[in-house]
């Protein structure tokens, strides 16, 4: 029998506020445990939370960007269990009426668009960090406890782990661009979450869903929902039934496992919040939000085309991060050739960030450094190729490019009579090669030309070894 | 009876409160008596009123967002029964 899965993913991205959400709290990223607390983020009594205004602007903005509908009239609820990241023992949440709800995206599957239907986009607090290393119990940090949360929840529309992926890919793209969340998920400020089920193709009846936990790259939803789909097939076909349960994604080993989890985890008894009052998003707050969003990724993508004249492939690339298109366009505005700079950014750039596992605002290159190299290239200092190696050292260390090649030495050889030195010495240490040229073996220039970079350390000018080494060919 | 005695067990369960045989029968009948009051609003009619959402008719009181100071982690800690490096120290919680 065939089997199609049904996904749906459930994405938490920590909102780019300064302070939390019910208190003038910091949000910062890294400070020592519990120095970014106070009594309201404590739950002590006799505090009360008063909404911070920037986390609805925020919301709202994500909910336009992904197309959603924005509640009129929204409140606040309580979702109540115990769990000692939690404390107040009940988490102010959005429950039956959130700020956002019925939008979409669009991702891209085998040239095709889908769209994948935004069911809703509430406002929440998160819950503070537990640690269990180095300790006979566990530490509660309540730092984090307060920091505001947008919690993203999409449609069953997913049918493949690579759809996720690609919904994954886009949301953070929108999420960065719309500047809501630095969605950096070593941090903690993206987490995602997903439920599978699968169902004999064609059938309207939806399976038994598994919910997958401690997914910490969007590569390892896309492996642990292709693991946890074959597992449900196999369980199926040997007439077994799935069971509901939660599964925790284990990266090292590539399966999910059965992960306890706390006991009628799902009888949250919501109820609404009484210490905080409905909010009401009027049509003219609504525009105004409207109007303070950034270009979006597909209308850079063709302002990109048709301002620079980038290929279609090329503008996609370069726009689906944000960064990485501001860090084009201001490279662009001192350099002329567009082209040029989205080859290098797609490919040594790119080459390095994803080795290092870097944005590209982590490392010390700046626009102004690529330009320069790019000119040095242009002007004959160094070749295309030495300028990788000068790339590199100048990924790794963030020094000038003019620099490298002052310290290293790496200033192209374009003296005529030194490099015609060099080349004569190549023919008369290959004499084979140069038998073969002579009989029209055009290969053996390549060759040759090798043997001259070789001999010069990547150095020698290539339009002139060329010409210097037909030359003396020919004699 | 408007509740039963498994419900009783089950919300006791949850605010994490322990009762002997006799207790929770008790509360059955006592809980199940305020129910059936409480009931007593399902006889109005409500078709066209809109849900509470909060009893004060105000909306949108909120706060700019600035960063104040926190309070200090001495005082944080205080009346925490067990610290560690400068967090609350609970019992082992195992995933």
């Amino acid at each position: 029998m065939k089997y199609e899965a049904v996904i749906g993913l459930e994405v938490h991205a920590e909102l780019l506020t300064e302070s939390k959400i019910f208190c003038g709290c910091s949000t910062k990223f890294g400070s020592e445990p519990n120095t970014q607390v106070c009594p309201v983020c404590l739950g002590l009594p006799g505090t009360l939370p008063v909404l911070n205004k920037k986390v609805v602007e925020y919301a709202v903005r994500a909910g336009l960007a992904l197309n959603c509908t924005i509640a009129n009239f929204s409140k606040m609820d309580r979702k109540n269990y115990f769990y000692p990241d939690l404390p107040k023992a009940y988490q102010i949440s959005q429950y039956d009426l959130p700020l956002c709800s019925n939008g979409y995206l669009e991702i891209e599957i085998d040239g095709q668009t889908k769209k994948i239907g935004i069911k809703r986009i509430h406002i929440e607090e998160d819950a503070g960090k537990l640690l269990h290393e180095n300790t006979d119990g566990s530490l509660v940090d309540y730092n984090r406890a307060g920091v505001p949360l947008i919690e993203i929840v999409s449609e069953p529309d997913i049918s493949t782990p690579e759809e996720a992926y690609q919904y994954l890919t886009k949301l953070k793209s929108i999420l960065e661009y719309t500047e809501v969340s630095d969605c950096k998920m070593q941090e903690g400020s993206l987490r995602v979450d997903t439920n599978v089920s699968i169902r004999p193709v064609g059938s309207k009846e939806l399976g038994t869903k598994i919910e997958l936990k401690n997914l910490n790259s969007f590569k390892a939803v896309q492996k642990a929902l292709e693991y946890e789909i074959k597992r449900q097939i196999k369980v199926l076909e040997e007439s077994g039934t799935i069971i509901q349960e939660t599964r925790r994604w284990n990266e090292s080993k590539g399966i999910t496992e059965p992960m306890r989890t706390k006991e009628e985890a799902h009888d949250y008894r919501y109820f609404p919040e009484p210490d905080l009052v409905p909010i009401v998003v009027t049509e003219e707050w609504k525009e105004e939000i409207r109007q303070s969003l950034p270009e979006m990724p597909h209308h850079k993508r063709e302002r990109f085309i048709s301002e620079y004249g980038l290929p279609e492939y090329d503008a996609k690339i370069i726009t689906s991060s944000k960064k990485m298109a501001d860090f084009f366009e201001k490279c662009v505005a001192e350099y002329y050739s567009p082209k040029t700079v989205s080859n290098w950014l797609m490919g040594e750039f790119s080459r390095l960030l994803n080795e290092t596992g870097k944005e590209i605002d982590e490392v010390p290159v700046t626009p102004q450094m690529l330009v320069k190299l790019l000119k040095l290239i242009d002007n004959g200092v160094i070749s295309g190729s030495i300028a990788k190696t000068v790339f590199e050292e100048m990924f790794g260390t963030g020094k000038e490019p003019e620099v490298i090649v002052e310290e290293k030495g790496l200033k192209q050889i374009a003296n005529e009579n030194e490099l015609r030195e060099i080349i004569k010495k190549v023919i008369d240490e290959n004499p084979k090669s140069v038998e073969d040229y002579k009989n029209g073996k055009e290969k053996a220039m390549g060759f040759l030309v090798g043997q001259v970079m070789k001999a010069t350390k990547g150095k020698a000018n290539p339009q002139l070894t060329n010409q210097i080494l037909k030359e003396e060919l020919s004699k | 009876m408007a509740i039963s005695k498994c419900e009783v067990e089950h919300v006791a369960k949850l605010a994490r409160l322990k009762f002997s045989a006799e207790e929770i029968e008790e509360f059955t009948v006592q809980l199940s008596k305020i129910l059936d009051y409480v009931n007593k609003l399902n006889e109005l009619d409500t078709e066209n009123v809109e849900p509470t959402a909060h009893i004060v008719p105000i909306h949108n009181v909120f706060r700019e967002d600035e960063v104040k100071p926190s309070m200090d982690r001495e005082k944080i800690l205080i009346n925490a029964s067990y610290t560690e490096n400068g967090c609350f120290k609970v019992p082992k919680i195992i995933e």
